[in-house]
This record gives C-alpha cells, structure tokens and sequence, in this order.
C-alpha cells in the first residue's frame, strides 16, 4: 500500500470542499478529493493506497462525503495518531477502517506499507507499528459488511442493552 | 451513586443507571436533518429497508446551506427532500425558517434531559437546552430514521467551572473562543463539555448557544449547560413541560475539572488556520480584512446583531474597502432586529443584509473569498478553504469584534471604538 501522508488537525472541508456537497457518488467525489489543499492526490492516488496521518483526523463537519471520497478514490484504510468522533463513525458506517496507531511519525510521504488487521500491526521497512484494536461493537458493523448492511439484517431494534 | 447530567440523561432514558464508557442503543426524542447531508441520508434509509420513518412528529427538517437554491443538483436535493417529507409526513420547514440550529431552538424541538441527534456536527447547540444532543452522519441518521435509536458510548464529561462577569464587549463568543485555544481542538475529543459556574448563569440563552455551538471545535461530542430558570423560561414559552430538576451530581466524577474566570478576558480572535490558534485581539489589530460575516449558528441571533449595532453607534458607514454580509439566523430573529431597526442601521452603513441561511460559513453557496484575500467571521471554523479559496484567510471573533473591525477595514479592539 503506497502512503499518502498528512500532518495534524484534517479537517473534512479539506477532505472535500464545502462547494462539492451536491455530489454524493464516491467516484465523482473521489475527483475532488484535497483539492486546493493537495491537488496531486485526486490525480495521483490508485486504487489501495493508504492514507496516513497525525492527531484529529476528519475534524469539523459531520459531511459523510469525506469519508466517501476517500472511498471513490480507492483508499480502504486510513490510519492517523487520532480521529475525530464523528469522522471516526462515519468511516466505519460506510466500509472506510480507520486504524489508530499512535506511531504514524516513522511513516513516510510515499512509503509502501502494509497493515496486518488480525495482527494488529503495521509492517514498514525494518519496522513494525502496533495499531489499536477497533472496539468491539465497532467490529460488529464493520463485520456485517457496514451499518447499512447491519440494519437491514434487523427488524427492530433492542435499546438499552449495552455492550 | 452520584452522576454527572449526561449519565442521568442516558441513565434516564433507559430507566437504570448508566455509567460514562458503556455502549448503548438508546431511544432518540428528535432528529433534525437539513438539505447538505439530508439527501445522503433519505437514500441510506432505503438502502437499510426503510419504509415508513419511525416517528415523523421527532424529525425537524429544512433547508438551510443552499438556500434559495445556488445550484441545479441543490434545488434537485430540496425537491427529493420535500418529496420524502410528503410521503411520510415529516414537519417540513423548507427555507422558510432559518439556519436548523437556531429554528430547532427556537421552535423548542430541544428541551431539557432529552436526547437529540442532527447531521450537522453543530448539532451541539442544543446543550444550551439542557438537552444531550450530537452530530451524526448520514449513515447513522438513515438507522435513526428507521429505527429512532442509535448507539452511543456515553462520553465522560470535563466541567468547566467558568466565574466573573465579563468586561465591556467581552462576553460568550471571546469566552468559547479561548476555551478552544486553552482546550485545543482535540482536547474533548469523545468527551462532553459541561458549563457551570456564575459566567454561564448570568449569561442568557444566545450566549449559552454560542458557547454550546463550539463544543465540537475541541472534539466534544455534546456541551451541555445545566438547565436553570433562564433555560427553563426559554424552553416553556415554546413547548408544554412542566420544569423538573436535572443536574450532575456534586460528587460525580468528572474526567477533568477546569476553572476559568473572565473577568479580566479580552475579546479573542481565532486566526488562520485552526479554531484552536487564539490570541487576544489587541495581537492581530491593524490586519486588514476585506470581508466581515456577522451571522451563523454561532453568532447570527438578534442579540447579536445588537451588540454589533451598538458599536456601530452613531457612525454612519462601515469602512468602503470591506463587504458586511450580515445575515441574521431565522426568520424569527430577522424579524426581531428588523422591527428594532437594526436592519435599517446595518443596511445605512453599507451592509449587505441577506435572508436566513448558512451564507458563506459552509463555502459553497455565496460570499466566498478569492485567493489571498481575509476574512472576519462570526462563525465557528476557519479551516483553510472554509470560505471558499483555499488560499484565503478566515479570522474568527465576536460580533462586537466584527463590527468594530468593519468600521475601520482592519481587526480592531472593540473596546477601543
């Protein structure tokens, strides 16, 4: 997986600019993906790079374009230091993992990295970074292939239980 | 066992105690969804099976990013919305009524101890309600829609215990503002942020509403004010409830106690890129602006309008070299400031006075900047490219901050105007 590396505090108008919010099919967000903040990503980036970066990735708006956008442009997995909640969720509500590894500063701009999900790590060259395992409920969404796909298997829904 | 006011909302709404940390579908009182993230999540509701919404009576939905319409495909997504809200009886206040967080306030869909959820990460606002409220995704708003519950790790809380009276021009906005800067923009990430302390009683409900607003510029998930009698006025002129006691506990456990006093606080400026980049104005005065934005879930009520009228005072125009886009937050709050006479003021000094809606917060309908050019805003982000080109700059500060800065061309000291 090829690393496309950003620093601290994305925010979600970087993601995807306020004035492509009309759009919702990920491949035609995907074209817009960082513009004006990282034009080369749109053009660059090929179907199972990575995105990797700092503290509070996915800051500000609750758009669940960001997320798609990634998404469209073929990115699976974004690991950061941190995310922001409601970035967090949406990814997992719509098949983006996002992975928590507290090391994402050995990782360069351009490396090939590959992330062992079951073992929980990253593999870089001469190195390993562990990540944090996704909370368990969380595992159950992603598992059922998204909350889309979660809440269809389900009638109703039992409140109050917790996990 | 002792709580704090989230945990017996949560606790309550699921008749048993429920301790910060837990997972837990709870029941939803109200979702409110508007014309950017509303479509996505009408679609994933059918996606899940939807058929008919759970509650039409619990949804609040309008159109406030792209209105009157800006585009072709916004008018597309008003007429889907509109279309939904026919076929399942959805209370639809359209265009009609405002920026959602200010009309969910104003039109009392939010009250105290109840849980609510938006597709607006500004959702948080309704904490000044004394309710728990939160912004989601679409995802998560088309399994509301659904099923009117969702699932929540209840957050733990950080207290902010916020004493003195604020100086002259000073007040909520400058206090939210350093807040973030002290807090920093992940700082509450998960948490709740819960306001006490004589700064926040004596503050009235606009006030409690800009502070609540930025709960999320520092990650939180909720900000919640404690309801007293000035909440409780607010929330009983526009619903029938009977005010009952809701507060945390004295000895509930907190993840963190802050104090903060604000007597001797300066009105703050956020300056590019971050929310979390404050300094004191008196730091940035003299940079010059070629945009002023008074408006916004943040800062766009009447209150607000009246504190940047009065530092207009008797001056007769804003400087020539900056646009003032003032765009005030609902029909409802238009409404007041324009029978006051505010709306004649502003538009005498020069101001461009639009309808109810987002305007340029979002980036993408109108008033946007051109590269290299700044700007001042009463709204709650200055993330690069938030106003339009990525390559101008956003400041944010109070209306008094605003206005003062408007008169001159240049960020100024309204303390010294």
């Amino acid at each position: 997986m090829r690393v496309w590396k950003f620093g601290d505090d994305i925010d979600t108008d970087a993601i995807i600019p306020g004035r492509f919010l009309t759009i919702y099919d990920p491949a035609e967000l995907a074209k817009h993906a960082f513009e004006g903040t990282r034009d080369e990503f749109a053009a660059g980036v090929r179907d199972g790079d990575i995105v990797v970066a700092g503290r509070n990735f996915g800051c500000g708006s609750s758009r669940e374009h960001a997320p798609l956008a990634l998404l469209g442009a073929g990115v699976k997995i974004v690991v950061a230091k941190s995310f922001a909640r409601i970035f967090y969720r949406n990814a997992i509500n719509t098949g983006l993992l996002p992975l928590v590894c507290p090391e994402t500063d050995a990782i360069q701009d351009g490396e090939v990295i590959s992330v062992d999900i079951k073992a929980g790590c990253i593999d870089l060259e001469g190195r390993r970074l562990p990540v944090e395992p996704v909370p368990d409920f969380m595992k159950r969404i992603v598992e059922a292939g998204g909350l889309v796909a979660y809440a269809r298997s389900l009638d109703r829904v039992e409140t109050c239980n917790t996990a | 066992m002792s709580a704090t006011i989230v945990e017996k909302i949560f606790s309550q709404h699921c008749k048993r105690p429920i301790r910060a940390g837990r997972v837990v579908m709870v029941p939803v009182d109200a979702a409110m969804i508007h014309d950017i993230t509303g479509p996505l999540a009408i679609r994933v509701f059918g996606e899940m099976g939807g058929e008919r919404v759970f509650d039409p009576e619990r949804i609040i939905m309008l159109f406030d990013h792209q209105v009157p319409a800006d585009s072709i495909p916004a008018a597309e997504n008003h007429v889907f919305m509109r279309r939904f809200a026919d076929e399942q009886g959805i209370r639809n206040y359209d265009l009609r009524e405002g920026v959602c967080h200010q009309v969910v306030m104003e039109k009392g869909r939010a009250a105290p101890g109840e849980i609510v959820v938006g597709t607006d990460s500004h959702t948080c606002t309704y904490g000044a309600a004394g309710a728990f409220a939160t912004g989601i995704g679409s995802t998560d708003m088309g399994f509301v829609l659904k099923f009117g519950a969702l699932y929540f790790r209840v957050p733990e809380s950080i207290l902010l215990e916020i004493d003195g009276t604020f100086g002259r021009r000073v007040g909520a906005k400058d206090l939210i503002l350093s807040l973030a800067g002290d807090i920093g923009a992940d700082g509450a990430t998960y948490m709740a942020l819960e306001f006490t302390g004589r700064a926040i009683r004596e503050m009235d409900m606009a006030g409690r509403m800009t502070c609540a607003n930025m709960a999320i510029e520092m990650g939180a998930k909720a900000g919640i004010v404690p309801p007293d009698a000035t909440t409780w006025g607010y929330v009983t002129e526009r619903r029938a409830i009977e005010p009952f006691d809701l507060a945390s506990d004295p000895d509930a456990s907190y993840r963190e106690r802050r104090h903060y006093d604000v007597t001797d606080l300066a009105p703050q400026v956020a300056v590019p890129h971050n929310v979390d980049n404050v300094v004191d104005v008196t730091e940035v005065a003299g940079t010059r602006i070629d945009q002023v934005f008074i408006g916004s879930c943040t800062n766009g009520r009447y209150e607000d309008l009246e504190e940047a009228a009065e530092v207009l005072g008797s001056a007769d125009r804003f400087a020539e070299s900056v646009r003032v886009i003032v765009i005030p937050a609902s029909r409802t709050e238009y409404l007041k400031a324009l029978r006051a006479g505010l709306i004649e003021r502003f538009v005498e000094a020069g101001a461009l006075v639009e309808a109810p809606c987002c305007g340029p917060c979002m980036g993408g309908a109108f008033g946007l900047l051109a590269p290299g050019e700044v700007s001042l805003s009463t709204s709650n982000r200055n993330f690069r490219g938030r106003q339009g080109s990525t390559a101008a700059s956003v400041y944010l500060s109070s209306p008094a901050t605003a206005a003062a800065s408007a008169l001159y061309g240049e960020i100024t000291d309204p303390r010294e105007v």
